[in-house]
């Protein structure tokens, strides 16, 4: 690489540790050879562009009245963060479809995306939402515990089971008893 | 010396026993997540913020520092034996330590990585000492039109300098501005982004975003790439460095010390920096320039001295003027606003036996570190054995217990999720995690400063500019801004006549 002609150490270091390079000499590398693009960053986009759309409208919907103890209003602020979000999302598709890529280089893309575990763990996630007020937290953070273990992995069922019991009883004694942090205690109100 | 007495309270304070006890809990905690990999301390002080709810605040921020300063001697030890760097400010230590590991040395690499952060951390804390209050007299006398400037400093710096693609950085922010946003505008009590949630008018609690980002995003991400099979541990033998480790250590922690300390103290400098500049300084003056790649004391030494320097660095700006420079400090920054306690320059006079505790607590947990980590390496590793299904099925519950714990409605889980689902689509795709959380909690104090000098300057627009100092600032934002123009035009140069010598080699 000729590119270390400046002094700039930092820059040398860069070349030597394989760091990445940013985004323009990525540019000048990808010139070199066609680069992979990681077209799914698009999403992110689309997710900025409609961020953008969202604070606008609740923004003109807001009372614009100002007083003198406050010229200009809770307007003004969303109305920047919109207009610059959807700068954003169109710098940033730009970059995509020129082949740009995040911190890691682009060296998750490739990696496969392990899309049904991602979904289960949600799932167990959301039913210990769902569960929680009504079961208390003994109950269901120990499913949590247990669901999350095994989607992950575990394969000792019951070592696991017993581990996410003890967990969820120590966690409502030492905290919630013990520090008065504000678990439910569910149906399990007046056992425990 | 009204510091110094300070600082002696300060010490008075924390040698009880149950504050001692404090902070070894804190250095313990933080040694293991600094090691565990994908596990950080900004991720274990958002996870235990709603725990010490019950805590006085005093003993809640011994721990947080100890938590801190633990986190930096973690890193180190996974960056040099499995070859991952836990932080990015561990990604120099790799460089050399991993190959001293392998060739045997890592007991070394271990020793000299765990002295020099006490040295830099010793030597790092005394600067904080001094350097704190003075910065505490220049901002005292600043108004709310510097205090914007220097948020929209902090915002844009974070967003642009740190981390590899700027447009990434800014995205990051926006989403977190935007989320800072939500709830009640706290002038005119109108609701802002709620959409008639109702559960969404007081705001989103800036711990649920630390954990649902950190925590739960990792959680979901280790999900994504459920790989099987572990890293490999090298052994690491004795913990111990011989007379030409020792002569050929110390120079690079002080000059690692000295490097690390101002990036740290300036906004967005980060961690980054000073250990790549360490690590060049030190190939450039080492007479051992052939060891460097293959295992090079010197290249442990002094970055790691850099990243635990600059780690106190950060906690200037943070303790003086508000401002969170890394995760750490956002979400320790977070942990005042939730005790009601606002960092700034009033902070010293109001809760000084606070800060001083703090301060003294760094030191005093800094030295139990060492104490601990110099015999007990070893032990640590094991720490690594955990099957990462445990671990992370851990981090959730936990994470979801602390948000449970914020508001005590399930509604919050399922804001918790949803950040959790913005922090894996953020790893995914390679955006920083910083100017998010920087964005959340500075957005809404940018906001109010901005409106205060409006309203002082009775809505003209000028108020906004205020007088020198903010336009210094503004100057060095525009000069941060303007950056990749320069850069470019320099690329070009380059890139022509790179274009000429291949056409000539061709």
């Amino acid at each position: 690489m000729t590119a270390a002609d400046s002094g700039d150490a930092a820059e040398a270091v860069e070349e030597q540790t394989d760091e990445q390079p940013d985004e323009a000499t990525g540019a000048v590398a990808a010139e070199a050879a066609p680069p992979k693009r990681d077209l799914a960053q698009l999403w992110v986009c689309g997710f900025l562009a409609v961020l953008g759309v969202l604070v606008i409208v609740d923004a003109s919907r807001l009372g614009g009245f100002s007083a003198s103890n406050d010229p200009i209003g809770p307007k003004p602020v969303p109305i920047i963060l919109g207009i610059l979000l959807f700068a954003v999302a169109a710098f940033y598709a730009l970059n995509v479809l020129r082949g740009g890529h995040g911190e890691d280089e682009g060296a998750n893309a490739n990696e496969r995306f392990d899309l049904k575990t991602v979904g289960l763990l949600c799932a167990v996630f959301i039913a210990n939402a769902l569960l929680i007020d009504w079961l208390g937290w003994v109950i269901s953070g120990s499913l949590l515990f247990w669901g999350a273990a095994v989607v992950l992995g575990s394969r000792r069922y019951f070592l696991t089971l017993a581990a996410a019991v003890v967990l969820g009883l120590a966690t409502f004694y030492g905290f919630a008893i013990g520090l008065g942090l504000g678990l439910p205690a569910g149906v399990l109100q007046g056992i425990l | 010396m009204d510091n110094l007495n300070s600082l002696l309270d300060g010490f008075a304070a924390i040698l009880t026993p149950g504050n001692l006890l404090i902070a070894l809990l804190g250095v313990t905690i933080g040694t293991a997540v600094g090691m565990l990999p994908g596990l950080g301390t900004a991720m274990a002080i958002a996870l235990l913020l709603p725990i010490t709810y019950g805590m006085e605040p005093t003993q809640a921020f011994i721990m947080f520092g100890g938590i801190f300063y633990g986190g930096m001697y973690g890193g180190s030890t996974t960056a040099i034996l499995l070859n991952t760097p836990g932080q990015s400010s561990s990604v120099v230590t790799v460089l050399e330590g991993f190959k001293m590991a392998r060739n045997g040395r890592g007991g070394q690499a271990l020793a000299t990585a765990a002295i020099g952060s006490f040295i830099a951390g010793t030597i790092a804390t005394i600067a904080l000492v001094f350097v704190t209050p003075i910065t505490v007299q220049f901002a005292i006398g600043l108004g709310a039109p510097e205090y914007l400037a220097i948020m929209v400093l902090a915002l844009v710096a974070t967003a642009s300098v740190l981390g590899s693609s700027r447009i990434r950085g800014f995205a990051s922010l926006l989403v977190g501005l935007v989320i800072g946003t939500i709830g009640i505008d706290a002038v005119t009590g109108q609701q802002r982004l709620t959409y008639g949630v109702p559960e969404l008018a007081s705001g989103i609690d800036i711990v649920i975003v630390a954990v649902g980002a950190f925590a739960v995003g990792e959680a979901l991400w280790t999900a994504a790439r459920r790989k099987n099979g572990g890293d490999e541990i090298i052994p690491v033998g004795r913990v111990w460095m011989g007379r030409s480790d020792w002569r050929r250590s110390w120079g690079p922690w002080l000059r690692g010390s000295a490097l690390g300390f101002p990036f740290g103290a300036v906004p967005a400098g980060g961690a980054e920096v000073p250990t790549f500049l360490s690590y060049v300084t030190e190939r450039r003056l080492s007479k051992h320039k052939k060891e460097f790649g293959n295992g090079a004391i010197e290249g442990v030494a002094g970055p790691e001295a850099a990243n635990n320097a600059s780690a106190a660095g950060t906690l200037v700006p943070m303790l003086a003027l508000g401002l969170p420079c890394n995760a750490t400090a956002a979400v320790m920054l977070a942990a005042f606003q939730t005790y009601g306690i606002q960092p700034g320059p009033l902070l010293f006079e109001k809760e000084s036996a606070l800060v001083w505790t703090l301060i003294a607590g760094l030191f005093v947990g800094n030295a139990m570190l060492l104490v601990l980590n110099m015999p007990l390496i070893p032990l640590w590793v094991k720490l690594l054995r955990i099957p990462k299904p445990y671990l992370f099925a851990g981090i959730l519950f936990f994470a979801t217990m602390g948000a449970y714990a914020t508001s005590g409605q399930s509604f919050e889980l399922f804001v918790l999720l949803a950040l959790g689902l913005i922090g894996l689509a953020m790893r995914r795709f390679g955006i920083p995690m910083l100017p998010m959380i920087v964005g959340v909690i500075l957005g809404p104090m940018a906001e109010r400063q901005a409106r205060m000098a409006l309203q002082l300057s009775g809505g003209e627009a000028s108020g906004l500019l205020g007088g020198p100092v903010a336009w210094t600032v503004y100057g060095v934002i525009a000069l941060i801004a303007l950056w990749p123009l320069v850069s470019l035009i320099r690329r070009r140069l380059t890139r022509d006549r790179t274009g000429d010598r291949d056409a000539v080699a061709a």
